[in-house]
């Protein structure tokens, strides 16, 4: 299958071998005065999943949010794909954001359109295929999470909470990017629901996008799907390191994190 | 108080840096052409019914009360004229804005910032989507198509609904009430209340977008940032209206 990344005139390999996908350097983020973050510094290699836990207010999502430009630090520096991306304007940090997909907490889905419509939108609107391909692929990517054809017609209110997270990985991937970062993909969902979506994220791996970024604060979809955790807590990052490296950390604070989370989960 | 001057400058700030987008945002893919059709639409046919009602109302109590009140000094023949010059100038795009814009503004705040506080904005915004161009260009431009029609619809209503009601309620005769405001209204007068509501329609459209992007605070905030716009739009129009008012004057009379 010709893929949409080509029909935008860029290919997977845009790229440079052994560049980090990801790098924070030093970064602080504040909003009218509180301080979110203090100095956090990442670097997510390409083909790695890297979760990024901590408790709510930690500043997890600004992270996230600002790997994918939609706020700026108020210091320190944001590489994504190797360009810095902190200093660019709206309109220049556009083509950076196709080349990533983007699964939000709620899901997000544009609740006038249709599952078919939500999908699709990526497609619509940067390639111009024909409805009978875009149709194909549609199908394809929600076949990919585990959705039929038949919730095509559906509405984002005629669906479950783990449909709806699902058809917003489905719309993630219809873009075909090269990166996934997902907030918080299971909260909210029933034990069930929230396997088979850290399933899902493992089994995305495979093949469709090898390099993630995982917000959350549910310990067992970190033990499922991490390469590499960090914990913030305070707005720094307490451990940062490979999944055994961390979980085994001797940190009391990050120690008392994961109990607590563990509990939480249990 | 501090807090008040800086939410309002801050305001005024966002509202021109929107509009400064807009200006470089103007060159849309053709894809999103239909999207301004969409929009004559939704603020234009779906607006008619409220702009001339209003107009042809506000034409027949204008004439009534002038008659009344003209008659003392003699002056009822120029009840035409008054009132046509009253409509086309001030009240037929005055209340249009207020009337539609209102409308059309709280309409557009209510579904950006329902957009907003969902995430839907954001999530255009990583599918690698101009959000300004998308969302905001196409509705602008079709603001500045639809409000001077209305108004233009609305003079015209309104002018006919003083000759009638003057037909009927002092017996004047509708040939001689034509030839008086034809006489003394000129297409000066008339190009100037169109060229107002073409800044209404941006102004009143930039600030629905403005207060719907930047909705916070969930979905009280959201009932907050309507409200807001039914106030900030009237009071745009009816300030506005005088700063135009005095800049045509001074430009074209």
């Amino acid at each position: 299958m010709a893929t949409a990344a080509r029909e935008r005139g860029r290919g997977p390999a845009a790229t440079v071998e052994g560049q980090p996908m990801v790098e924070l350097v030093d970064v602080g983020k504040q909003f009218e005065g509180n301080e979110v973050l203090r100095g956090v510094s990442l670097t997510v290699q390409r083909g790695e999943t890297t979760v990024i836990m901590g408790g709510s207010g930690s500043g997890k999502t600004v992270t996230l949010r600002l790997i994918a430009g939609l706020i700026r630090p108020s210091s320190g520096v944001v590489r994504v794909f190797g360009e810095r991306i902190d200093v660019l304007g709206e309109e220049e940090l556009l083509p950076i954001r196709r080349r990533m997909g983007y699964v939000f907490q709620g899901a997000a889905l544009f609740d006038s359109l249709t599952v078919y419509q939500n999908v699709a939108y990526p497609l619509h609107e940067h390639t111009n295929l024909p409805e009978a391909e875009i149709r194909q692929r549609v199908v394809h990517f929600l076949s990919l999470v585990g959705l039929a054809p038949e919730v095509l017609g559906l509405l984002p209110s005629e669906l479950s909470g783990g449909m709806r997270k699902r058809v917003g990985i489905a719309r993630a991937l219809a873009q075909e990017p090269q990166m996934l970062l997902f907030d918080e993909p299971t909260a909210g969902l029933d034990p069930t629901n929230a396997r088979m979506v850290a399933e899902l994220i493992g089994q995305l791996r495979g093949g469709v996008c090898d390099t993630a970024v995982v917000v959350t604060h549910d310990l067992e979809l970190a033990k499922t799907v991490a390469d590499r955790i960090a914990i913030l807590i305070e707005g720094r990052f307490a451990a940062l390191g490979s999944r055994e490296a961390v979980l085994a950390s001797s940190d009391p604070a990050v120690q008392a994190f994961l109990a607590g989370e563990a509990r939480v989960t249990a | 108080m501090d807090t008040y001057l800086r939410r309002t400058a801050m305001w005024y700030g966002g509202v021109g840096m929107l509009a400064a987008q807009v200006l470089r945002s103007l060159a849309l893919p053709p894809k999103y052409l239909r999207l301004i059709v969409l929009e004559v639409e939704t603020m234009g046919v779906r607006s008619l019914g409220v702009a001339l009602t209003a107009s042809i109302f506000t034409g027949m109590v204008f004439a009534l009360q002038s008659a009344v009140n003209m008659a003392r000094f003699g002056a009822e023949n120029y009840v035409g004229p008054l009132a046509a010059l009253a409509i086309v100038r001030e009240l037929g795009p005055v209340l249009t804005a207020i009337l539609v814009g209102g409308k059309v503004a709280s309409g557009i705040t209510a579904e950006l910032g329902s957009m907003r506080v969902t995430e839907q904005i954001d999530a255009l915004r990583t599918l690698g989507v101009n959000v300004i161009k998308r969302l905001i260009v196409p509705r602008v431009l079709a603001a500045l198509l639809v409000f001077p029609l209305l108004t233009v619809m609305a003079d015209v209503l309104g002018v006919l609904g003083g000759m009638v009601i003057m037909y009927f309620e002092r017996g004047t005769d509708m040939w001689a009430y034509w030839n008086t405001t034809t006489y003394w209204v000129v297409p000066r007068d008339f190009l100037m209340g169109v060229a107002k509501s073409f800044f209404f329609g941006g102004i009143v459209t930039l600030i629905g977008c403005y207060n719907g992007l930047s909705t916070t605070g969930g979905t009280e905030g959201l009932g907050q940032a309507t409200t807001a716009t039914v106030v900030h739009c009237t009071m745009a129009v009816i300030v506005s209206d005088f700063f135009l008012t005095k800049l045509m004057l001074m430009i074209f009379w």
